[in-house]
This record gives C-alpha cells, structure tokens and sequence, in this order.
C-alpha cells in the first residue's frame, strides 16, 4: 500500500461521507492508503477574491503548512470546492512573493510556507498516475449498459489555470466512466452551473437550474449523473426531492459522486452508503451483475 | 520613611500607571501589593475558575498576550489590563429538545460559519487548548470531538474577546460537552450499580459503626487506617 496524503474537507466528514468511504474504498483497491492530513482546518470554502484582504487565505495557507510540516510535497483532494479553493490560495502565494510574506508573518507562531505544497485532485491520480488502462484492469462488476452523464460543474475545471481539464471540452469524466465499462452521454449542460449557494435562500434558482441539468441528461439518455462537488451533488440530488413538489411529473435521475461509480465497478456496493443519496440509485445499479454481493 | 524592602522589585503598569513590585509574585498578588482591591475578576486563585482574564504585553515585544492573572508572575516592562468578563452571546436552549439530526451547534451559533481559521483563537488561549480546532469540528458537526477538545476550557472568553468573527467559542464547547453528556457519551454503569449498592443498604452498617465510636476510637482508626500506595 503506498500512503497519499490526503485532505477530506468538511463536507465529507458530514453531508457526503459516502464521497468519502467510496473515495477511500477505491484507492485501496488501487494500491492506495489515502492518509487523512492531521489537524487540516477548513479550506475557506470559496476561493477569496477580494485582493487586498489576506484573512481568508490563512484557511487554505495553513492546510499546505501543515502538508508540508509531514514531509508532503503532494496533497490530494476529492472535493471540487477544496481543490479549487486550495489551488488558488497556492497559486496566489506562489506568484505573489510579498502577499506569502505578509501571510507568514501574521502566521509568525507557525512554520513559514514555503510555496512547494502541490494540490492535486483524485481525479488527477486516476487519469495521470494510475492511468485508465490499470483502472480498467482492477474492474470486478462492469457496468455495462449503463448511460452515464459526466456533470463537471464550474470548479473542477475553471479558472483554467488551476482546472484540470479543458474547460470547454473537458473529458475525464467521460474517460473514467468508458474505463469502468459504461457509456458516457453527451449532453449540453455537463458544465452549467448549479446554482451554487442560492441554494441556502433562494431556492428556486436551483431547483431551476436542476429541471433544466437533469432533464438534459434524461434527454441525452442518461440513467444517471456523476459529479466530485458535494454542492453539485446536493443541488441536483436532494433538490429533486423539493422539484418533484412543485413539478410532480419530474422523473428524478441518481446523482452519484464519482467514486460510488468506481467503488461499484471494484465490487464495492457496500463502501457506497446508496441510502445517503436522496435520489435511489439503487433501481439503476441493482441489475449490474455484482461478484462481491452474490458469493 | 520606612526602608524599602531587600526584594527584587520589577516595573510594571496597571492601566498605564507605572508600579513597582516584588518579583515573583503573580499579577494578582501585584494588583493587590500596589493597592487595588478585587471585586469581579477574581474567584478560585488556582487557575481553574477562568474569572482573571488579563491581556498584557511587555515593553518591546508587539505581541499581546493572554494569561490568567492568578497564574502568572509579573515581567519587568509589563503593561497590564484585566479583562474579567467578555460580553459574548450565550444562546438559550433547552438541553432536552436539542435537535440532533441538524447541527445545533449551528443552529444556534451560526456565527460559527463565519471562521477564516486565522488561529487566534488558538493563540490567545491561556489553557493552550487547539480553540480553532474544536470551532472547526463544530462547523463539521463532531460533538464528540468538539467536547473533548474543549474539555480542559476555563470560560474565561478571551478566545471570543479577539476572535475577528465574533464567535463565542466558550459558549460553543461548553454546549458541546452538555449535548455530548447527555446524548451521546456512554452510560456510566458502574455508577448506576454503586448508586444501588449504597440505596439497597450496602455501607449502612460500617457507617452506623463509625457514627458510634468515640472521638479517640476515631483518630486511632484514622491514624492506622490502610492506604493504597
């Protein structure tokens, strides 16, 4: 097993530990022991811009402090907004040497940074380290017939100098999803916004934004959705349970974080916690042939 | 003119006015050597009630520090306030219809949400508690973990007196650990059982005995009494 160092994020010590525990599931299976980064605070949830107040970048800062206090030279994320936030936060103090500076010195009862932490997502080791030729191979249960729509949302890929994919075309969704024996759909709102943080107090934004993804997908001929943000996931997700109230004849569509995909297709159903998605994946998965489950 | 005492004395400034004390003695005692009478601001004198909350820094140094008054001793150059109460909010709630399939933690501070983790909480603590950890746990909704964190917190406040997003960190652990005792925390059994015991008549007979004996029987039982080494 070789060690990652990993950040989790609040999200998934709560609302998404089915992100996680398919996400840890995975990696093993991999080869991978993801290591949880101690005492890792906060990420900042969203990337600061305001250029003259360096407050909120000690959130993200610090996290890469302490990475780089273990020895790390590497941190993994899995959440979308984690990696975003924490790209940008070391983007920033790379290329500005006295905004690094001014940080270290309000942190001065911590180690400085040094600016050589290097923030990669999951998805990253999966495409650019594992490779899908050796995701493909550690395939147990394939999930063949399955149409499933990549949804890669804003911060995966956006702005694109910390994105880790072409934001206009962006493709390794579509890649993992081929690697794990399914068909991605193509569909035109793989990269809409979800409607964010509307989502706390004006509600319906989001639960147009989610007739108008999801219903696409449907169209395109999507069984289900797969995305690696937990706002995403929760938007499109539990928010069909709020649209089928306002809009009974929606038919709803699973939205699973990519990692249940994989997870499954390795033979894991039981590292998925199906029954903390809103939205009952189960009904599309189930007929999937499944080694792990029927020995 | 009565001698000075053969003491070390070092310069210090109570609310910017210059006094000179005994080295060694605690900034409360030096209060007190210089004149000033307690009221509020203090309570136990051992460093477990939190009521002495002192901010004081020391000349040449930019940085502020916290301590508690009765615990620490008095620096040449310090300047020295006391602080013995931060008006920070105390939510009401109803410890038996604590919602727990939310975060109440939130729901009743949502100030919390407003946390950079610029870790001055952390740095003020005069307990050496990790605060920024414990009101990151809160956010994530870890009760447990919030009320072990801050299990050793005094409420002295000074955590919330600097904090820049005004949270009430005290307040927060201290609902923690009423929520984690009631809710969560495992039943303690063996105290249930010695409860029982003692009501079921178990010692009643040894302490009617003990009542009966007279006062030299007592002392010559307590002078030979067995103790575990």
């Amino acid at each position: 097993m070789q060690e990652l160092p990993y950040y989790p994020g609040c999200s998934l010590k709560d609302t998404a530990n089915n992100f996680e525990t398919s996400a840890l599931k995975t990696a093993e299976e991999l080869g991978f022991d993801l290591e949880e980064l101690p005492r890792w605070n906060c990420c900042g949830t969203v990337y600061s811009l305001t250029d003259d107040n360096l407050m909120k970048q000690l959130g993200p800062i610090r996290n890469l402090v302490h990475a780089q206090s273990h020895g790390y030279d590497r941190l993994y994320t899995l959440c979308s907004m984690c990696d975003n936030t924490l790209k940008r936060a070391n983007l920033l103090v790379k290329e500005d040497q006295d905004k690094l500076k001014k940080i270290n010195a309000f942190m001065d009862q911590e180690p400085d940074y040094l600016g050589e932490v290097e923030v990669r997502h999951f998805l990253q080791l999966l495409r650019d380290e594992v490779g899908w030729e050796r995701v493909r191979e550690n395939v147990k249960n394939p999930l063949n017939d399955l149409n499933i729509a990549p949804y890669y949302g804003c911060m995966l890929t956006r702005p694109r100098e910390v994105g880790l994919d072409d934001p206009h075309d962006p493709s390794v969704f579509d890649d993992l999803i081929e690697a794990l024996g399914a068909n991605p759909v193509d569909f035109a709102y793989d990269s809409e916004c979800c409607g964010s943080y509307n989502t706390v107090d004006k509600a319906e934004v989001v639960l147009d934004k989610t007739e108008t993804i999801i219903n696409g997908a449907r169209k395109a001929g999507a069984d289900l959705m797969i995305t690696s943000c937990p706002l995403c996931q929760f938007n499109l997700d539990s928010r069909q349970v709020d649209l089928i109230e306002v809009a009974p004849s929606h038919e709803p569509l699973p939205v699973l974080y990519f990692t249940q995909l994989t997870a499954l297709a390795f033979g894991h159903p039981e590292a998925c916690q199906f029954s903390e998605n809103s939205v009952d994946p189960t009904t599309k998965v189930e007929p999937v042939k499944n080694p792990a489950t029927e020995r | 003119m009565p001698e000075k005492p053969d003491t070390e004395m070092v310069e210090i400034f109570i609310m910017g006015k210059k006094y000179e004390v005994p080295k060694g003695l605690t900034i409360m005692k030096a209060m007190e050597y210089s004149g000033y009478q307690y009221v509020r601001g203090v309570g136990c004198r051992g460093g477990f009630c939190g009521a002495c909350a002192t901010i004081y820094r020391v000349e040449g140094d930019y940085k502020l520090h916290t301590d508690l008054a009765c615990q620490t001793t008095v620096q040449d150059g310090m300047y020295l306030t006391q602080l013995p109460f931060t008006p920070a909010g105390r939510e009401k709630y109803d410890i038996k219809e604590i919602n727990l399939d939310t975060n109440p933690l939130l729901d009743l501070y949502p100030e919390l949400a407003r946390c950079v983790s610029c870790n001055t909480c952390t740095k003020t603590c005069p307990q050496d508690l990790e605060v920024m950890d414990f009101v990151n746990e809160a956010i994530r909704g870890n009760i447990k973990k919030v009320a072990e964190l801050s299990f050793d917190c005094i409420q002295c406040g000074l955590c919330a007196a600097r904090c820049p997003a005004e949270i009430p960190h005290h307040h927060v652990g201290q609902l923690a650990r009423r929520i984690y005792g009631r809710y969560q925390a495992p039943d303690s059994h063996h105290l249930e059982n010695r409860v029982q015991e003692i009501e079921n008549g178990k010692f009643d007979e040894e302490l009617e005995e003990l009542a009966g004996l007279s006062k030299g029987k007592l002392e010559e039982r307590y002078e030979n009494r067995e103790i575990q080494e």
